[in-house]
């Protein structure tokens, strides 16, 4: 029987197969960030070790850090406190650290692809769950604990059972003002934000085909909301021309040789998958959540859903979710009033989300009642869009492009959604208080949020930007 | 060869193994004091004559217990306090699943018996307190060394490997470091 791209990957890392069903897994690539690192580092410096392959080991400043005034010291002690023995850490054991203020800092995941770090076929861990962005790439990417960003720091393995596979294919043609992240969105709201528990996914089809790095990015990034361990696409030629000449990229005759390696990297025709999901495109429109799980989400032109059919506690949890949000079944959303408009995270902070966001509101102008963070994910991608000028773009429409971080997405930082107000979002969690305590967080993707941030509602992109 | 400590209680509890008043500590050290502190001592802090670990002819690295051993709350400590105590293997008919689980990741070899060859252990050390028992866990098995008489059991090959050799996972990955070198070598 042939073998999914899953497998092919999973298998060409195994050191030792255990009995009781754990691998020995090596790792190719681990990001670190100052979160989910610190007990990591201690554990090992209590075992008299260092890390055992710095080179593998890329770290960056991204949870914890201010998106205004990164020149500045940062004001919250605890949080400065961190970021520091972040530094400290990646020295001592010779790790290449992007600190605040370093030209390649921003969100691990958007930093590791545009440096050329990810790259086809590869093993990839983070302390982070959205460490499934990698997949996009073909690679087997997937968030780990603590204890494990040790065992990787102690031996550039780590030991995991092996996922089940899912293949999800989504066929036909995206419509117009359709992005990546209403096609994830899409998904989720179908098997809902546990559909995916204990299996990998292969993303496939037409539409996935279609799809940009970027755009692949974001649907492999949503994998987790799902309860995948992480999903992944077949490595083609899109992939190839993004990751030539990128900084750590193969070059020359190595490059030759790893693409003809690459290439290799699909399920076979007759591979079998645990479980397969098939979708049409054309049922595919612009999406917005209504309650505070990924899986709440419908199509923007629809009414929230009742909990009829529901029992129990799903029932229970239904309600909650609509109080909480302040919605009630059968209302619509568009109309509904927004106050925040927060564009970036590791989801949709790449260069092509603010472009698609700037296009949008350029000649524009953001609704009185909006506050809006455009927040890129990497200085790279800052650099970029200035130099495009979508700076200009942005302030002529009244919005303020800010400094690389994870920003709102988990407002760990000062970019926190007051109690009560309403936020849309480009993120990848709506649970409650995710934004900041008591805020309500509505996902969506940058057109639907341009929409948002230059009428002051949910509001149709198609017919606000008459696609 | 060791000696064991005999426990003839069914349904030991993790809050008897270890009250909830002593999981305040924030380091991994000292719990073994507190080992079923509240049927080891009185309210004035007194031990309690007749329990088995107040008296001194029960000795030993094995705890043997009666069946349903470690069940209630999931808190790990309990199985740190019965090690950091001296315990290194516990016998008993049954144990509540996640005990197991802790047990076998702090360095505690959990062993199921039937219920009749626990009653033959319960037998053994009641006729002769200094009785000897074996504990072979390279082949599984365990031993009754005055009747001779031999049980097999269980245990998952890799948390095996890891009690065998006093790992835990990162020593157990760190003890394959050749291997894996040789993973990385065969690669380039």
């Amino acid at each position: 029987m042939g073998k999914t791209l899953f497998d092919k990957v999973w298998d060409a890392h195994v050191v030792r197969q255990l009995d009781g069903g754990r691998s020995v897994l090596y790792i190719d690539r681990h990001y670190i960030h100052e979160v989910t690192s610190p007990v990591a580092f201690l554990g090992l410096r209590n075992r008299g070790l260092k890390v055992a392959r710095p080179a593998q080991t890329t770290a960056t400043a991204d949870h914890n850090v201010p998106t205004i005034n990164q020149h500045l010291p940062v004001e919250d002690p605890q949080s400065r406190g961190q970021l520091e023995s972040f530094a400290r850490n990646c020295a001592e054991n010779g790790i290449e650290h992007f600190g605040l203020g370093h030209p390649k800092q921003g969100v691990v995941h958007i930093v590791g692809p545009e440096l050329g770090f990810t790259q086809p076929g590869m093993t990839i861990v983070c302390g982070d769950s959205h460490t499934s962005t990698h997949g996009a790439f073909g690679a087997v990417a997937f968030g780990i604990g603590t204890s494990e960003v040790e065992m990787v720091f102690a031996s550039q393995c780590i030991l995991q059972p092996k996922p089940r596979t899912m293949r999800i294919t989504v066929d036909g043609k995206l419509g117009k003002g359709v992005t990546a992240k209403d096609v994830v969105l899409y998904i989720i709201s179908k098997i809902s934000a546990s559909g995916g528990t204990g299996h990998f996914i292969e993303f496939a089809g037409e539409v996935i085909r279609s799809l940009s790095m970027e755009e692949r990015m974001t649907v492999c990034n949503m994998s987790i909301e799902c309860g995948a361990r992480g999903g992944m696409i077949a490595p083609d030629q899109t992939t190839f021309d993004y990751v030539q000449g990128r900084e750590h990229a193969p070059k020359g005759a190595e490059w030759d040789k790893a693409v003809e390696g690459w290439k290799k990297l699909y399920s076979d025709p007759d591979a079998k998958f645990d479980k397969e999901y098939t979708f049409d495109a054309a049922d595919i429109e612009p999406m917005i959540t209504y309650g505070t799980n990924p899986g709440m989400g419908m199509g923007i032109t629809g009414t929230i859903p009742s909990d009829e059919g529901l029992s129990g506690s799903d029932k229970v949890s239904f309600d909650k979710a609509l109080e909480y949000m302040g919605f009630k079944s059968g209302e619509k959303m568009i109309g509904k009033k927004v106050d925040y408009v927060f564009v970036g995270s590791c989801t949709n902070g790449r260069i092509e989300d603010l472009r698609q966001f700037a296009q949008a509101v350029k000649g524009r102008r953001k609704a009185d009642n909006i506050t809006a963070w455009i927040v890129p994910g990497s200085h790279m991608v800052e650099n970029l869009a200035r130099e495009e000028g979508l700076d200009k773009i942005l302030a002529e429409a009244g919005f303020e492009l800010r400094q690389p971080g994870c920003s709102a997405c988990l407002a760990m930082n000062a970019d926190k959604i007051p109690a009560g107000k309403y936020s849309v979002s480009t993120s990848n969690r709506n649970f409650e208080g995710r934004q900041g305590p008591g805020a309500r967080t509505m996902l969506a993707g940058p057109l639907v949020a341009a929409a948002a941030a230059v009428t002051g509602q949910i509001a149709d992109p198609r017919e606000v930007f008459n696609l | 060869m060791t000696t064991v400590v005999p426990l003839n209680i069914e349904n030991v509890d993790t809050d008897q193994i270890i009250p909830a008043r002593f999981l305040k500590a924030v380091e991994r050290k000292g719990f073994g004091d507190n080992l079923f502190r509240d049927w080891r001592y009185d309210k004035d802090g007194q031990p309690v004559a007749g329990f088995p670990l107040n008296e001194g002819k029960y000795k030993g690295e094995i705890l043997v217990a009666a069946k349903n051993f470690g069940c209630g709350s999931s808190r790990e400590h309990a199985a740190w306090a019965i090690f950091d105590y001296g315990f290194r293997v516990v016998v008993s008919s049954f144990f509540a699943d996640i005990f197991k689980n802790n047990a076998l990741n702090n360095g505690l070899l959990p062993i199921q018996v039937s219920e009749e060859f626990l009653q033959k252990i319960f037998a053994a050390v009641e006729a002769d307190p200094a009785a000897r028992f074996e504990v072979d866990l390279e082949n599984q098995t365990f031993t009754i060394c005055a009747t001779g008489d031999k049980t097999g059991f269980d245990i998952d090959g890799y948390k095996k490997e890891c009690l065998l050799n006093g790992y835990d996972d990162v020593d157990y990955l760190l003890s394959i470091k050749g291997e894996i070198e040789g993973f990385e070598q065969a690669r380039r």
